[in-house]
C-alpha cells in the first residue's frame, strides 16, 4: 500500500512537470513578454520604454531559458522559466498585477470557496441519490418515467439560467435573502442559503438520471435475485443490498472532485460577490492578469492529482477485493 | 455580373468537410448489418425522431447561416466592382427585415411603443415614443393593436398548416404509390409530422406577427432579439460539432495505438491525455482562449475583415475545446481496443498475418464505432451549454460573434432595471433549452440504439 502511494506520488511528478511545460509554452512563447505588454499598455502608450518598464516590474525583462551574462547557475535561475514556472513548485506564485501576494491572496480565499462548495457537494450528492432512489423504488412505472423524463429537462437548462432565475425569483422578487455578498462566520449564513439550494438544484438532473442507471444495474444482478429467493422484501433489497453496492461506484466517482471543492465555483462566486477562488480566477481572466491564471491552473491541477490518488485509496477502502500493488 | 461574392469562411468549410464525413458515415453504416439494425431501432423510438426532426429544423437554419456572401454595393459607370465588406449569409437575407429594422433601444415583445421614457423635442413632455418600425403600419390607430396581432397571428398559424398539410399529402401520396417503401414501415412517421406541426405553427405564428412587430422585442441598441436568437443557433451547433470533428482523429487515431500496440508508446500517451486531464477545463481553455486573444490581436493583417477574424476565435474555441475534451474519448477507446484486441478473431487476423495498421484499421476500428457515435452525440449538448458560461466569463466566443452566450452576458445586468427587461434573457433561454433538450434526448435514443450493454 505504502509502495504503491508512493509510486503515485512519484508518478505525479512528471504530470505536473508537464503540466508546467504546457503553461509555459502558452504564456511566454506562444506570445513573447512584448506581446503581452502590448496588449495591456493598449495601442496609444506602447514605446519600446514602456514595453520595458512593464517587463522589468513584473520580472519578464529576462531570457526565456538560458541567460548568458549569468555566472554559473545564475545561467539557469536568471530566467523567465526558473522565475515563473519552477517556482510554483514551492508554491511560490509571485505578485499579481495589482502588487498583491497571490499566496496569501489564495490562502484567504480558500475558506470561502469551501463554505460553498462543500455543502453543495454533501447536499447535493444526498439529495441526487435520494431522488435516484426514489425513482428506482418505483421503476418501470408513469413515477419513473416522468421522473427520468425531469431530470433530462433539467440537465437542459443552463447552469446559467438557475443562477440568474434563481436569484431574480428568491432575492429579488420575494426577499429572502440578500442579492449577494459575503461575511465570515455565522452571519454569512444567509448569503451562502441561496448559491448552496440553487447549486444542489441545477445538479439534482444530471445526478440522479447517473445514480438511477447505477442503481439499475446493480439490481439487475445475481445477488438481487437471491435476496428475492430467499424472500427478502423489496424495501430491504434496495436499502440494504443495493443502495450500499451501488454506493461504490458513486462514491469513486465523486472522490476525485473532493480537493477541488478549494477551487470553489467560477459562477455561483462571481454572481453571489462571494470572495473565494473562483471569483478570484474569473476577475484574473477578465483583467487579463496572467500571473494569476497561471497560478491557478497549477494549484488546479496539483488538487486534481490529489483527487485521482484519494479515488484510488477509496477503492479498496469500500471494496476489499481491490488491492493495490 | 453576379450581384454578389461568395465567402467561404474556415468555419463554413470545416462545415462542408462535416456534411461529407456524414454522408462517408451513412455510405458504411449502410453496408453493415448492425449498424443498420441501431439505426433502424432509433427509426422506431418515437422520442428519437420527434427530437431528430428538431434538431434537423435547427441544423436547417444553421446551414442557411453558414453559406456567406459579401453583396455587391452600388457601382459607378465603369468602375471596378465593388463589394460591401460586410459579409452577410443567406439567413440574413431571409431575415432582412429583422436584420436591419432596429429601433432606438429597448422594447417589450410585441410593442409599438419604446420601453423607456423620453424626452420631446420641445423639452417638456416625457412620454414613450412610438416605434419606427415595430407596429408602424397601425399609423395613430393604437386600438387596433391586440386584434392586428390576432389577425397576423393566426394568418401565419394558417399558412404553417396548410404546409404541413401539404407534407401530409406529399407523404401520403408517396406512400400509396410506392408500395416498395414497405420496408421502411419500421419508421416512426407519427412523431416526426407531430413535431413538424409544432415547428409549422410555432414558425407560422412568429413569421407571422414579425410582419409587423418585434415578436421578442429588441434589445439595448434596438436590434430584433428574435433575429439574435436565430443567428445564436449557427454558433451552438458549430461549436457542438466542429470541437468533436476536431478531436475525433486524434482521439481514435491515439487510442487505438495506446491499446493495440502497447508499450512505451501506450505509456507516452497515457502520459500525455493524464497531464491535459489533469489541468481543470475552464482554467486551461481560459488560458488558452487569453493567449489566442493576444496572437489574433497583434497579427490583424491575417484576416481581411472583422467577420474572419470573429470566425478565427470561433475555431481557435473549437479546437481548445477540443483539446480539452478528447481525452475522455481517449481513455475509452484504449480500454475498449485492450479488450477487442485479446479476442480470437482478432488472433486469427494476426494468425493469418494481416498487418498491424490492417488489424487496426480492418478488425478493430468498425467495432469501436458505437463508442465514437455515442460519446459524439452525447457530448454535442454538453459544449452547447459550456459556450454560454465561457463567453459569460469572457472566454468564450469573439463579442462580435452573435451566440447564446453573448447575448445573455449583454442581458443579464437587465434583471436590475426597473421595471425589469426580461425578453432577451427568456428568448436565449429558451431556444438554448430547445436545442440543448432536442440533443439531449436524440443521444439516448443514440445510445440505447447502439450501446451492445443496453439492449
Amino acid at each position: 500500500m505504502f509502495a504503491y502511494l508512493l509510486r503515485r506520488v512519484l508518478y505525479a511528478i512528471p504530470i505536473l512537470i508537464g503540466v508546467n511545460v504546457i503553461t509555459f509554452a502558452l504564456f511566454f512563447v506562444v506570445n513573447t513578454p512584448d506581446d503581452m505588454a502590448r496588449l495591456q499598455l493598449g495601442v496609444k502608450r506602447v514605446t519600446p520604454d514602456a514595453i520595458q518598464k512593464w517587463k522589468a516590474e513584473r520580472g519578464y525583462d529576462r531570457p526565456l531559458l538560458w541567460n548568458e551574462a549569468g555566472q554559473g547557475a545564475a545561467k539557469l535561475t536568471e530566467t523567465i522559466f526558473y522565475a515563473k514556472s519552477v517556482r510554483m513548485f514551492a508554491f511560490d506564485f509571485g505578485r499579481a498585477d495589482d502588487g498583491r501576494d497571490i499566496a496569501r491572496e489564495i490562502r484567504s480565499r480558500a475558506l470561502p470557496s469551501l463554505a460553498i462548495a462543500l455543502p453543495v457537494f454533501v447536499l447535493g450528492l444526498f439529495s441526487s441519490v435520494c431522488f435516484a432512489l426514489v425513482l428506482v423504488f418505483y421503476r418501470a412505472t408513469r413515477l419513473d418515467f416522468y421522473g427520468t423524463v425531469l431530470c433530462v429537462a433539467m440537465m437542459s437548462v443552463s447552469g446559467l439560467f438557475y443562477i440568474i432565475g434563481g436569484q431574480w425569483v428568491v432575492a429579488k422578487v420575494w426577499q429572502w435573502v440578500p442579492i449577494s455578498g459575503y461575511a465570515s462566520g455565522f452571519d454569512g449564513i444567509k448569503f451562502l442559503l441561496l448559491p448552496i439550494a440553487i447549486s444542489v438544484i441545477g445538479g439534482i438532473g444530471p445526478g440522479a438520471r447517473w445514480y438511477r442507471t447505477i442503481f439499475l444495474d446493480e439490481i439487475g444482478r445475481d445477488y438481487v435475485r437471491t435476496a428475492r429467493a430467499k424472500g427478502l422484501s423489496e424495501n430491504v433489497i434496495l436499502f440494504r443490498h443495493v443502495l450500499k453496492n451501488g454506493m461504490v461506484p458513486i462514491l469513486t466517482g465523486v472522490v476525485v472532485v473532493i480537493p477541488t471543492l478549494f477551487m470553489g465555483s467560477l459562477l455561483l462566486e462571481s454572481f453571489f460577490g462571494i470572495p473565494g477562488l473562483g471569483s478570484y480566477t474569473i476577475e484574473a481572466i477578465g483583467a487579463q492578469d496572467f500571473a494569476v491564471v497561471r497560478a491557478m491552473v497549477f494549484i488546479g491541477t496539483v488538487l486534481y492529482i490529489l483527487g485521482l490518488l484519494l479515488t484510488d485509496i477509496s477503492y479498496t477502502m469500500v471494496d476489499p477485493r481491490v488491492r493495490l500493488q | 455580373m453576379m450581384s454578389f461574392k461568395p465567402v467561404l469562411l474556415m468555419s463554413d468549410l470545416l462545415l462542408l468537410l462535416l456534411i461529407v464525413g456524414a454522408i462517408v458515415l451513412v455510405i458504411v453504416n449502410r453496408r453493415s448489418e448492425p449498424l443498420r439494425a441501431a439505426w433502424q431501432r432509433i427509426a422506431g423510438n418515437p422520442v428519437g425522431m420527434a427530437s431528430a426532426t428538431l434538431l434537423s429544423a435547427f441544423a436547417l437554419i444553421g446551414l442557411l447561416d453558414s453559406m456567406h456572401y459579401q453583396p455587391k454595393l452600388a457601382q459607378q459607370q465603369g468602375s471596378a466592382a465593388n463589394y460591401s465588406v460586410e459579409v452577410l449569409s443567406v439567413l440574413d437575407r431571409t431575415l432582412m427585415p429583422l436584420r436591419t429594422n432596429t429601433e432606438k433601444t429597448y422594447s417589450a415583445p410585441l410593442a409599438t411603443n419604446l420601453f423607456a421614457m423620453e424626452t420631446a423635442e420641445d423639452g417638456k413632455a416625457r412620454s414613450y415614443p412610438r416605434l419606427r418600425y415595430g407596429g408602424a403600419h397601425l399609423g395613430a390607430d393604437l386600438e387596433q393593436h391586440a386584434e392586428d396581432v390576432a389577425q397576423r397571428g393566426t394568418r401565419g398559424a394558417t399558412v404553417g398548416l396548410l404546409l404541413w398539410l401539404a407534407v401530409l399529402a406529399a407523404m401520403w401520396l408517396r406512400e400509396k404509390d410506392d408500395m416498395a417503401r414497405r420496408k421502411a414501415l419500421f419508421v416512426k412517421w407519427w412523431p416526426v409530422l407531430a413535431m413538424l406541426l409544432f415547428v409549422a405553427l410555432a414558425g407560422g405564428v412568429v413569421g407571422g406577427l414579425s410582419s409587423g412587430y418585434h415578436v421578442f422585442g429588441t434589445d439595448k441598441v434596438g436590434q430584433d432579439v428574435l433575429y439574435l436568437s436565430l443567428k445564436s443557433i449557427r454558433t451552438g451547433l458549430l461549436l457542438g460539432t466542429l470541437t468533436t470533428l476536431i478531436m475525433l482523429p486524434a482521439a481514435i487515431f491515439l487510442g487505438i495505438l495506446a491499446g493495440y500496440v502497447g508499450g512505451w508508446v501506450d505509456d507516452l500517451i497515457q502520459y500525455v491525455y493524464t497531464t491535459l486531464n489533469s489541468i481543470p477545463d475552464v482554467l486551461l481553455i481560459a488560458a488558452a482562449v487569453l493567449m489566442m486573444q493576444v496572437v489574433i490581436d497583434t497579427h490583424p493583417a491575417w484576416f481581411s475583415s472583422s467577420a474572419e477574424r470573429a470566425d478565427a476565435r470561433l475555431l481557435a474555441l473549437c479546437i481548445i475545446m477540443g483539446i480539452t475534451s478528447w481525452t475522455g474519448l481517449c481513455r475509452l477507446l484504449r480500454g475498449e481496443t485492450l479488450k477487442l484486441r485479446e479476442l480470437e478473431y482478432v488472433q486469427a487476423a494476426r494468425a493469418f498475418g494481416v498487418s498491424r495498421l490492417g488489424v487496426m484499421l480492418r478488425h478493430i476500428l468498425p467495432n469501436l464505432t458505437h463508442i465514437v457515435l455515442i460519446t459524439t452525440v452525447m457530448d454535442f449538448s454538453r459544449l452547447v451549454l459550456a459556450e454560454a458560461v465561457l463567453s459569460y466569463v469572457g472566454v468564450g466566443v469573439d463579442p462580435s460573434t452573435i451566440s447564446f452566450g453573448t447575448m445573455i452576458d449583454a442581458a443579464r445586468m437587465e434583471l436590475a432595471r426597473e421595471p425589469m427587461v426580461w425578453w432577451s434573457l427568456t428568448a436565449a433561454f429558451g431556444f438554448m433549452f430547445l436545442l440543448v433538450l432536442a440533443a439531449n434526448l436524440f443521444a439516448d435514443a443514440v445510445r440505447d440504439a447502439f450501446d451492445p450493454k443496453v439492449s
